[in-house]
């Protein structure tokens, strides 16, 4: 008996590269179908956690969860004993698919478009489904991210994806989510680097900082009074016609407080500053950066605005802060009541550590189950998909990850990964190259 | 007398370090030794600054302070092979060859990003110059002690270095051309290689120089002395085997280059650092007899950085190079213990192997693994005290100590915060410091220099005017 579950576990890796096909491989995707997890300890983070459990996967969805589930005739079966299964993780705050080198190759660079307005820019347009940093991202069992463009003042519309698909609309889960809104930072003087700065005028700061606000501002309100002539006309086509405007026809939805908008803003000002001018706008926003958060989280409270915290391993931003204070942040967030998920904020590269992140947050004062709530859960309730993503649930997207351990863990590695209900191979451009190379003599 | 006494514990409560038990006695700890293996329920007793003694059951003089340590876990400070912290500059770009520069001049001791670091259990630091020319300035290794003066900071004993860079940085490859401005020989790898060719042959040259002067001197006395050479004295070093060479590099070729070059002049490299390509000549860089500082997992954030993969450290380590993970970074080095977990989620290190890679192998990269990098006793008392497995993401430090003295400890933080709360709101109120009416100039602050950028950032930001 002993020996068969050696050669059981032997086996595990080997199963593993049986289901679906290898995705590196531009081009492929693994089908769909039935599959089913057995005996193992199913975290599915909007409940218990399950010992013994089964997850059964059919059509890219997950069809049932329990202990007492019945393995579906025909389904291809995981033995998780000492195994885990969570949610993939989410991160809310990347430019996923929009860069591939940032520095020295500019051809490769997507975030940012020409001019402070583009509010149709559209991150889904541009996403490159065969970047290398998909797969490297995935296989550390990120599942999805929100990637958005950053330039200018209205810097576009980010997109919930998937990171799997072979072209954008395979890979969209709400093609445009957000519209993304870089709050006008007040004050900051330029350069910095070194020795003493010629200091601004306060005066020239202040009215500079009003310019950019009213720029939005009067975009917004044009993109109303747009949304009203267009309704107007439905109503009545003996109006006159208005002309089509590919700029403010995207607003609309947003200044209707009908879809989200994000504001990127750390510091507290400008996250005052943003909650004010969403109140005024009667926007819906989410708060994007936040280092500044934990000053303000009464207010975000108050207004249930919530924050996607992508500082959490920037350095303090003053000599004098406490050294753990952007540590500490989510826990703050958390006792306050205030709604959060925790990013990593990064283009690309770095968003495969995005447990580390929430792991040392548990370091410094969040519960682990909040930590692994962070990445899942609370990410997918910002994003309006909780019904779909964030938790293991019937009826839920089938993305999974399989552990052979705790999720936020360094050491732990992915074992098994569903996107989609779709078997991802776990395999990368690190991998292969790591193959091509471990055994050169 | 009351008032006396007063005032002696605000003066040592304002100056914790400076005061200290020359005997600490930690109890009941989980020691990782990292050259004799883990330790559990074990103590460490430290005495004047050194380790002297490691095991079960010690005892201490009655006046030690003695520290339970039941749960927790004792490892050595870490030291990060790759620093820019308290430079107050990093880059004298002006010339392919800054042999002539030295960091030493330029320590900033009360850096507070070196606080940060003993928070992360950090203890020893690679002072390195940037990475702007092919041949760089020299370095300095650092003991974090923060709050002492720049030159309590310098590693007595450690083995003088020199920073030398090949690839992207070297060749300007991010800085925009100048209409009118000539740019700066070199452009190309070629002539990278061709910069420091240059320099050696000029070197061997000037060492001849001076040793046909010595021998000759030894019979004739009134012999006039060559002049010296500042840029090539420290090269001299290296071809005498007396500086280390720690040589930034990327790429494949880049790295072979520089081993053939240097065994054709008769010199070793002690470290290639970053070294992202080094996995793929990994026998190469074991057959020199090189170390290699790397990055855990960064990536594509330049060309030269597109193949870097995170089995780097693994497969380096496996063909027997002498492997550390740096940081390059204030902010990285706070978490070099998460940095050095990764070769063991990638590549399958050992936990000792993976350990080494931020304490024994950095401190034999700088020629200070005698003294550091290790818990055993006779070594200088640098360590920190852990609440959990320092790999665990779940980990923090309690308290660090180097040669003995605590430097951090995170309740004596706690405890100093709504103090230092005031004294913010105090100053906030002062006259001086109130925000200047609309339309008045705001306070003529010093900023200091971006913190979180490596050094390869740096290079970029200065050029820009």
């Amino acid at each position: 008996m002993k020996i068969l579950i050696t050669i059981l576990l032997i086996c595990v890796p080997a199963f593993a590269q049986q289901i679906g096909n290898p995705t590196t491989q531009q081009g492929v995707i693994p089908a769909r179908g039935v599959f089913a997890i057995r005996n193992a300890r199913i975290v599915t983070v909007s409940g218990a956690d399950i010992e013994n459990g089964t997850v059964v996967i059919r059509d890219g969805k997950i069809e049932a969860v329990g202990t007492t589930v019945n393995v579906p005739a025909g389904a291809q079966s995981i033995d998780g004993r000492g195994l885990s299964v969570y949610p993939g993780m989410i991160d809310a705050g990347t430019n996923m698919g929009l860069v591939e080198v940032p520095q020295g190759a500019n051809g490769t660079v997507d975030t940012s478009e020409v001019g402070e307005l583009n509010p149709n820019a559209k991150a889904i347009t541009a996403v490159n489904p065969h970047s290398a940093h998909i797969a490297v991202t995935r296989v550390e069992g990120i599942t999805n991210t929100l990637t958005a463009p950053t330039g200018g003042l209205i810097s576009g519309q980010a997109a919930l994806i998937n990171l799997l698909g072979t072209a954008p609309k395979e890979m969209a889960v709400v093609p445009q989510f957000a519209l993304v809104i870089n709050y006008p930072r007040v004050g900051f003087g330029g350069g910095g680097f070194g020795g003493f700065q010629a200091p601004p005028n306060l005066a020239e700061t202040l009215s500079n900082n009003e310019r950019q606000v009213e720029q939005i501002r009067k975009m917004l309100r044009d993109a109303e009074a747009y949304g009203r002539t267009l309704d107007a006309y439905e109503k009545d086509k003996t109006l006159p016609r208005p002309d089509r405007n590919v700029v403010l026809e995207p607003l609309v939805p947003y200044v209707r407080g009908e879809q989200p908008v994000i504001f990127r803003a750390d510091r507290e000002a400008e996250i005052r500053g943003a909650l004010k001018f969403a109140e005024e706008m009667k926007l819906k926003p989410i708060i994007l950066g936040g280092n500044d958060a934990w000053k303000v989280a009464s207010l975000l409270k108050e207004k249930n605005v919530p924050v996607i915290l992508t500082g959490v391993f920037s350095l303090p931003s003053r000599e004098d802060d406490a050294y753990d204070i952007l540590y500490e942040n989510p826990a703050k967030l958390q006792q306050a009541g205030v709604r959060f998920a925790i990013s990593t904020g990064d283009a690309g590269a770095e968003v495969r550590n995005l447990a580390q992140y929430a792991g040392m947050a548990a370091a410094f004062g969040l519960s682990k189950a909040d930590a692994v709530k962070s990445v899942t859960l609370y990410p997918a309730q910002i994003m309006n998909v909780a019904d779909r993503l964030g938790s293991i649930e019937p009826g839920k997207m089938a993305n999974l990850v399989v552990t052979d351990g705790d999720l936020l863990e360094i050491r732990t590695r992915i074992r098994y990964l569903f996107i989609d209900g779709r078997p991802v191979v776990l395999t990368s451009r690190h991998t292969e190259l790591n193959d091509a190379f471990k055994n050169r003599k | 007398m009351k008032k006396f006494l007063l005032l002696f514990v605000v003066l040592v409560a304002g100056s914790a370090v400076h005061a200290q038990p020359n005997e600490t006695l930690i109890k009941n700890a989980t020691v990782l030794t990292v050259t004799r293996g883990t330790l559990t329920n074990t103590d460490v007793l430290i005495r004047n600054g050194k380790i002297a003694g490691v095991g079960k059951n010690l005892t201490a003089s009655a006046n030690a302070q003695v520290i339970d340590a039941t749960g927790k876990f004792v490892m050595p400070g870490i030291i990060d092979a790759h620093s820019h912290s308290m430079l107050d500059t990093i880059n004298e770009g002006t010339l392919a060859v800054t042999s002539m520069v030295r960091t030493e001049d330029v320590l900033n001791p009360t850096d507070v990003d070196l606080y940060r670091g003993l928070a992360g259990g950090v203890t020893t630091l690679n002072l390195l110059h940037g990475s702007a020319n092919p041949i760089g300035g020299l370095n300095s290794v650092v003991k974090i002690k923060y709050g002492r003066p720049a030159s309590e900071f310098l590693f007595p004993g450690a083995m003088p270095g020199i920073k030398f860079a090949l690839g992207e940085n070297v060749k300007r490859s991010s800085s925009p051309n100048t209409p009118g401005v000539t740019r700066r020989y070199p452009n190309t790898r070629m002539g990278v290689e061709e910069v420091i060719r240059d320099a050696f042959t000029r070197a061997r040259d000037y060492k001849r120089t001076w040793d046909e002067y010595r021998a000759a001197s030894a019979k004739d006395k009134n012999l006039i002395p060559p002049r010296r050479d500042l840029q090539l004295e420290p090269l001299v070093e290296i071809l005498e085997g007396r500086r280390y060479v720690h040589a930034h590099c990327y790429i494949a070729s880049e790295i072979l280059m520089l081993i053939n070059l240097a065994d054709e002049f008769g010199f070793k490299i002690k470290t290639f650092q970053h070294v992202l390509e080094g996995y793929k000549v990994a026998k190469e860089i074991a057959a020199h007899g090189a170390g290699a500082s790397i990055f855990a997992d960064s990536w594509g954030y330049k060309i030269e950085a597109y193949d870097a993969i995170p089995y780097n450290a693994a497969i380096m380590t496996r063909a027997g190079v002498v492997v550390s993970m740096n940081s390059d970074s204030d902010e990285r080095a706070r978490r070099l213990n998460i940095e050095a977990a990764k070769a063991m989620h990638w590549g399958d290190l050992t936990e000792e192997q993976a350990l080494k890679l931020i304490t024994l192998n950095p401190a034999i990269q700088l020629g200070i693994q005698e003294r550091v990098g290790s818990i055993e006793v006779g070594k200088d008392a640098d360590l920190a005290i852990w609440n959990a497995h320092p790999f665990s993401v779940y980990s923090r430090v309690d308290t660090t100590f180097v040669d003995g003295a605590v430097y951090f400890d995170r309740a004596q933080d706690l405890a100093r915060r709504p103090e230092l709360a005031k004294e913010r709101a105090t100053l906030e109120q002062a006259e001086p410091n109130k925000p200047p009416a609309r339309g008045a100039q705001s306070p003529n602050t010093p900023r200091r220099r971006p913190t979180t950028r490596t050094d390869d950032e740096i290079d970029e930001l200065e050029e820009r005017p």
